[in-house]
């Protein structure tokens, strides 16, 4: 744990990823939250949308699920997804200490979600590690 | 984790209300979140069962001013006292900055307060954390129950059963009408912002070096 500092630069480079691998391809918003439910970047559009109260149930939703796969003898689930009437919302841990949400319309097929999220992992993880 | 972005200029600590089932968490939340100007604060998220216990946690973002040049935004986390939501509770406890340890005052309820601090001192330690590291202030609530006619702990026993090692402030309150409310919430804010802004002067040499803003 302790203190994660985030520089104009680091927020740019990580911005960077998920506006070229993610919304380019029509996801609507993708947040990057850490373990204590900060919001460490997002992009797309977050008009309306209470990113704080979206980041902690989040980040909470993760834990409770960690906890269900212990009692379920699974390792972890890595992955959550929701789908609703109007959005999805796909919920992907990033390393041990990070997770990524992304918000997407039924025009955006979840496969292609799911590829580019796992593609995007190291990426962010490999920046957020050079702290 | 506190996170310093250096990007939109915040740094945010979390905070977290602890203690016993009924010891008046939620309490301490609703008054600050009622006293405080919407310019100042976020919404107030709460997961609640029926009969208003509180489910996972409730959580109230705050700003709170600058420290070099940087916005402190808290979010201010409770958890569900009761003993059996104690993976629950641990869950809250992730990533913490500092504690305010809330201590019921009712003589009937001493057990529960030993109880949860051994709790939150087993919680911390899971995650490599010391309950004598991190910053903590102990709130100890209910004390307008003095002129009714209730058995109470007095400030000593308290003192003796919850506070004797770690020395650490403490403040009397009636979180119900808002006493010492705003007292122990300046005091953790204090302890935590100083906590980990050390940390940040600390790794700026770092940053600097990598050709960082500051
Ligand atoms: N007399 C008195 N009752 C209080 C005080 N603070 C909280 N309470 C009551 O204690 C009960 C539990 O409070 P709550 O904040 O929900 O406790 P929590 O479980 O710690 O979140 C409620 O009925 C509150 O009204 C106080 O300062 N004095
Ligand atoms: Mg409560």
């Amino acid at each position: 744990m302790g203190t994660m500092i985030v520089t104009d630069e680091k927020a740019r480079q990580l911005k960077e990823v998920l506006d070229r691998q993610l919304l380019a391809i029509g996801v609507s918003l993708a947040i990057l939250i850490d373990e204590a439910g900060n919001v460490i970047v997002s992009a797309g559009n977050v008009n309306g949308v209470d990113t704080t109260s979206l980041a902690a149930l989040a980040a909470a939703n993760f834990g409770a699920t960690a906890q269900i796969a212990k009692l379920l003898g699974e390792e972890d689930f890595s992955i959550l997804y929701h789908k609703g009437k109007k959005d999805n919302i796909h919920f992907s841990k990033i390393g041990m200490d990070f997770i990524l949400v992304t918000v997407f319309t039924d025009d955006i097929p979840l496969g292609l979600v799911r590829l580019r999220v796992s593609q995007v992992a190291q990426e962010l993880l490999d920046l957020l590690a050079e702290n | 984790m506190a996170l310093i972005d250096l990007n939109r200029k915040e740094i945010h600590c979390k905070i977290v209300y602890y203690g016993p089932g009924r010891s008046g968490k939620t309490t301490n939340l609703f008054y600050i979140y009622n006293a405080v100007s919407e310019k100042y604060r976020g919404k107030l998220l709460t997961i609640e069962t029926r009969g208003e216990r509180t489910l996972f946690f409730d959580l109230l973002p705050i700003n709170l001013g600058q420290i070099h040049g940087l916005n402190i935004r808290l979010q201010l986390y409770t958890v569900p006292g009761q003993s059996h939501y104690r993976a629950t509770r641990k869950l809250v406890l992730k990533g913490v900055d500092g504690i305010v340890f809330v201590a019921d005052s009712l003589r009937k309820r001493r057990e529960k307060n030993i109880e949860s601090l051994l709790d939150l001192k087993n919680n911390l330690r899971d995650y490599g954390l010391d309950l004598a590291q991190i910053p903590l202030v102990f709130q100890y609530n209910k004390r307008d129950l003095v002129t009714a006619n209730v058995p109470l702990l007095t400030i000593e026993e308290l003192q003796e059963d919850l506070n004797k090692e770690l020395q650490v402030p403490y403040f009397e309150a009636a979180a119900a009408k808002g006493i010492g409310v705003f007292e122990t919430l300046k005091e953790i804010s204090k302890r935590t912002v100083k906590f980990v802004a050390r940390k940040y002067v600390f790794s700026s040499e770092k940053v600097r070096a990598q050709g960082g803003v500051i």
